[in-house]
């Protein structure tokens, strides 16, 4: 067997057993709450990819999910824990309504949606940058400061949207304007009707594929894998290893910004306090599951996003609840058996 | 006069390695004793064996003429003796009340009573003239005050038996001096205070009586009034050793020898670089680190096409001059100049620059600064030269793996497997791939540490090889090694290391091992600073 397809089997033997001790306790739950296991995951199934519009919810909730995944991953590939995705979506949605809402209406779509996305990247890497210039430069640790600067990040939005870009007796901002609007994907697929799903599913791909391009083909991307594997070999051969720390916290934050081009400019058409539901948290979740690397996110992505559309459709028969227990199931199985074959690889 | 401390016998040893062998020891109460020896000569093994810290093999152990009932450290303290570490075993955040009580903490009413622990702080330390605030947090006190706190810590628990593991490596002159002046204080007051050193200048200072320890065998048990530092020396090493006779200064209260050795040393050098131009040359390097001169007034230069070795005792600023001239470490003082027309401080560079300008560099510690471990081979060998690889977007795979294939051929690494993991290659493979890294950079120096250490033997020639090519090729190396003999065998020149000094050097033919050997353990140039200007 070639050591690039053993390692590969390797990274996806965590996730499929996470997967399998989920359903086994899963099927023990649903028995204890009375209802038959084959049904519940019938209907979870049937919920999600059974038909269009599940199909459709499953990549609505998946997209954020990338970004965040991807939030955590780059970082993570320079050695650093970037806990703060979720401030980081923040910002890149309020971000991008504001710039949504004041660019002037005649504004070509091609041109709104760009500015759009790049200020909400912007944002978000910027807020993402902050605790890797702290922790490069004093020395400060991310998890601590991104964590802190999540909740700076949620007050200072819900200040700034209250007190100054609220539409009156609302806790919105300003409608963005119609050019920097996403298409939702329902109106070219009938089967997709009534979904948020829009075009923002099309920059995972191009995304992901950037960022795998990025990590292995280029000499940022060297510089940043020998930084997360080996930081005072790194030092040794020249690399800058603050400036490196700081671009890896500062694509991940733009990755978490971009969940704000999904929200705003493809769902609400404006920017809302508190919308982020713990997409940025979610993110570690799909990035551990993946071990950051950045084509198995969407796997990964996909498999929460069910997940959490699937509780939706088996509310009926057993408390969604459940679905709960199976997420922090697959999470606990995936940390474990990523945390047992690190050491492995260390003790080889 | 009644015993303090008494051994007999004491056996130990780590797997093939003997520490102590059958030693004796007698101390009597309020004396100062001291044991000196190489390093690695069982010094501190024996210690830890006296404050129940390791479990000796055979032997007896008695403290002031109780056995302990069992081999512990608890036991010793019981019996009266406290041991204050190399390693200080204090709570940073915590005050030094705090430390004080820590473990015996004084209660009221079931609450902790950090007055009456303050008191004592102040109590023990008046009696004394310790001088440790008791407020102060652990953290925020000097390297000298730490140790004040230890030694408060022992004399609190009750301590009759001080013993204090080279307890001066750390301080400064002045601290030195403080604390000899407070161990006799202790013997004077009835207590008993064993030291462990390898500086005999101490020894003649503060101790009453000397146990010399060679290879783990007790050579010699002396009053130190009726012997003098080159019989000690002589005991230490096996074979006479010059010393600069019985001074009570410390050598480094003297700068003027050794700046006399070290311009004498660049003078030399000048001479010998004559026919090479000069690559590089330092000018009263100095570096303090923790506290304390790790480099101090480090003169000397390297000529394009010469290999200079460093030898020394592992500690004596080696690797700190490494990493200075490697830019892994910042706040150097004095100069470095590099290169020729193009003549730039090396100092003010950026490792990313140096590299550029033309400087090469085999950490002493692969593991740790050479190779990542995770990387594949050719990954690794990619490091610190992506610019070869093509645009920085997309650097070429094609190119990669040639550069991979081409330096494990030419250096004959095994396996030929540019995806092989770094971390299954062997020490001397690995070492090789980056030495193959260093080397097809084409630098105009390299700087070398270790270039064998933990490297198969069929390996080493393979490496020696190539620096000798690289030599002949017209790079000036810097070669840092533990191995004596390495150095005989490759350099052109050797400069000897003590202290962060330079304190003697040799031209490649002229060099005696012995000589260097002493110079290492601090022997006096004088002999070999008559040899060090003339022509060879």
């Amino acid at each position: 067997m070639s050591p690039k397809l053993a390692s590969l089997l390797d990274r996806l033997i965590a996730p499929a057993l996470a997967l399998a001790l989920a359903m086994a306790i899963g099927h023990v739950l649903i028995l204890v709450a009375g209802a038959s296991p084959p049904e519940v995951f019938g209907a979870l199934l049937a919920g999600t990819w059974g038909n269009g519009y599940g199909i459709a919810q499953v990549l609505f909730k998946a997209t954020p999910l990338v970004f965040t995944g991807l939030a955590v991953a780059i970082p993570y590939r320079a050695g650093l824990f970037n806990i703060g995705a979720e401030g980081q979506v923040v910002a890149g949605a309020l971000a991008a309504g504001f710039v949504g809402s004041h660019l002037p209406t005649a504004a070509p779509a091609l041109v709104a949606v760009t500015t759009c996305v790049i200020a909400a990247f912007m944002a978000g890497a910027l807020w993402g940058a902050l605790p890797g210039w702290l922790r490069g430069r004093f020395g400060a640790h991310e998890v601590i400061t991104s964590i802190m600067l999540n909740f700076i990040a949620m007050a200072l939005a819900n200040w700034v949207v209250a007190d100054f870009l609220a539409q009156p007796q609302t806790l919105h901002t300003a409608a963005i304007v119609d050019g920097a609007r996403l298409t939702r994907l329902g109106s070219w697929l009938p089967a997709f009707r009534g979904s948020a799903v829009n075009t923002a599913l099309f920059l995972v791909p191009v995304v992901v594929a950037g960022t795998a391009w990025l990590l292995n083909r280029t000499a940022t991307g060297h510089q940043l894998r020998s930084v997360g594997l080996g930081a005072r070999v790194a030092e040794a051969s020249g690399v800058p290893v603050a400036r490196v720390q700081t671009l890896a916290m500062a694509l991940g934050g733009g990755m978490a910004g971009m969940v704000g081009v999904n929200f705003v400019q493809g769902y609400k058409g404006y920017f809302e306090d508190g919308f982020s539901g713990g997409v940025g948290f979610m993110g570690i979740a799909v990035a551990m599951l993946a071990r950051a690397e950045p084509w198995l996110l969407i796997p990964a992505a996909l498999l929460f996003a069910t997940l959490s559309q699937g509780g939706l459709a088996i509310n009926a028969l057993v408390p969604k609840e459940i679905v709960d227990v199976l997420v922090a199931v697959v999470l606990v199985v995936a940390a474990a058996a990523g945390a047992r074959s690190a050491r492995r690889e260390e003790g080889s | 006069m009644s015993v303090a401390v008494e051994l007999r016998g004491i056996c130990k040893a780590y797997g093939a390695l003997t520490a102590n062998r059958a030693v004796d020891l007698t101390v009597d109460v309020g004396t100062v004793h001291a044991i000196v020896g190489e390093n690695g000569a069982g010094k501190s093994t024996l210690m830890r064996i006296l404050a129940g810290v390791e479990v000796a093999d055979a032997g007896t152990v008695r403290i002031l003429g109780e056995s302990p009932a069992r081999p512990t450290a608890r036991e010793a303290i019981r019996l009266g003796l406290g041991m204050v570490h190399q390693h200080f075993m204090l709570v940073e955040p915590f005050t030094v009340a705090e430390n004080l009580v820590l473990g015996h903490e004084l209660l009221r009413a079931g609450l902790l009573d950090l007055a009456a622990a303050r008191k004592a702080v102040a109590d023990v330390s008046a009696a004394w003239g310790l001088e440790v605030p008791a407020d102060a947090r652990v953290e925020d006190l000097s390297v000298g005050e730490k140790q004040r706190v230890e030694i408060l810590r022992v004399l609190y628990q009750g301590a009759r038996v001080l013993v204090l593991d080279e307890p001066t490596a750390v301080l400064s002159p002045a601290e030195v001096t403080r604390l000899l002046a407070m161990l006799r204080r202790f013997a004077a007051s009835g207590r008993t205070v064993l030291i462990v050193t390898h500086k005999l200048d101490e020894v003649m200072a503060v101790a009453d009586r000397v146990t010399v320890l060679r290879r783990g065998e007790r050579v010699g048990d002396l009053v130190t009034m009726q012997t003098s530092p080159a019989e000690l020396a002589h005991l230490m090493v096996g074979r006479p050793v010059p010393m600069p006779g019985n001074r009570p200064d410390p050598p480094d209260a003297d700068p003027a020898i050794d700046e006399s050795i070290a311009g004498s040393a660049s003078g030399g050098s000048g001479a010998s670089a004559g026919a090479r131009p000069a690559i590089l040359t330092l000018d009263g390097l100095g570096l303090v680190a923790g506290g304390r001169s790790a480099l101090a007034g480090v003169s000397f230069k390297v000529g394009a096409g010469e290999i200079v070795g460093i030898a020394g005792v592992i500690g004596n600023g080696q690797s700190e001059l490494l990493d200075v001239l490697g830019g892994l470490r910042a706040g150097a003082t004095g100069t470095v100049q590099f290169g020729g027309s193009d003549r730039v401080n090396l100092l003010t560079l950026s490792v990313a620059e140096r590299i550029r300008a033309g400087v090469a560099h085999v950490p002493e510690d692969r593991a740790d600064r050479g190779l990542v471990a995770d990387f594949t081979v050719a990954e690794n060998l990619m490091l610190g030269k992506l610019r070869e690889f093509g645009p920085w977007y997309a650097l070429g795979r094609t190119a990669v793996r040639a550069h991979a294939d081409a330096v494990l051929e030419r250096f004959d690494v095994r396996p030929r497997d540019p995806e092989a993991q770094a971390s299954t290659l062997s020490g001397g493979n690995a070492q090789k791939v980056v030495l193959g890294r260093e080397i097809t950079r084409s630098p105009r120096l390299l700087l070398c540490g270790q270039p064998t250490r933990g490297v198969d033997i069929g390996a080493v020639e393979a490496i020696h090889a190539q620096l000798r090519a690289l030599r002949d090729a017209g790079v000036g190396i810097v070669l840092v090694s533990a191995e004596l003999t390495e150095l005989l065998a490759l350099c052109d020149r050797i400069l000897v290391m003590h202290r962060g000094r330079i304190t003697g050097e040799f031209l490649a033919g002229e060099a005696d091992l012995d000589r260097i050997g002493e110079l290492m353990l601090g022997a006096t140039a004088a002999p070999a600073a008559a040899g060090i200007g003339g022509p060879p």
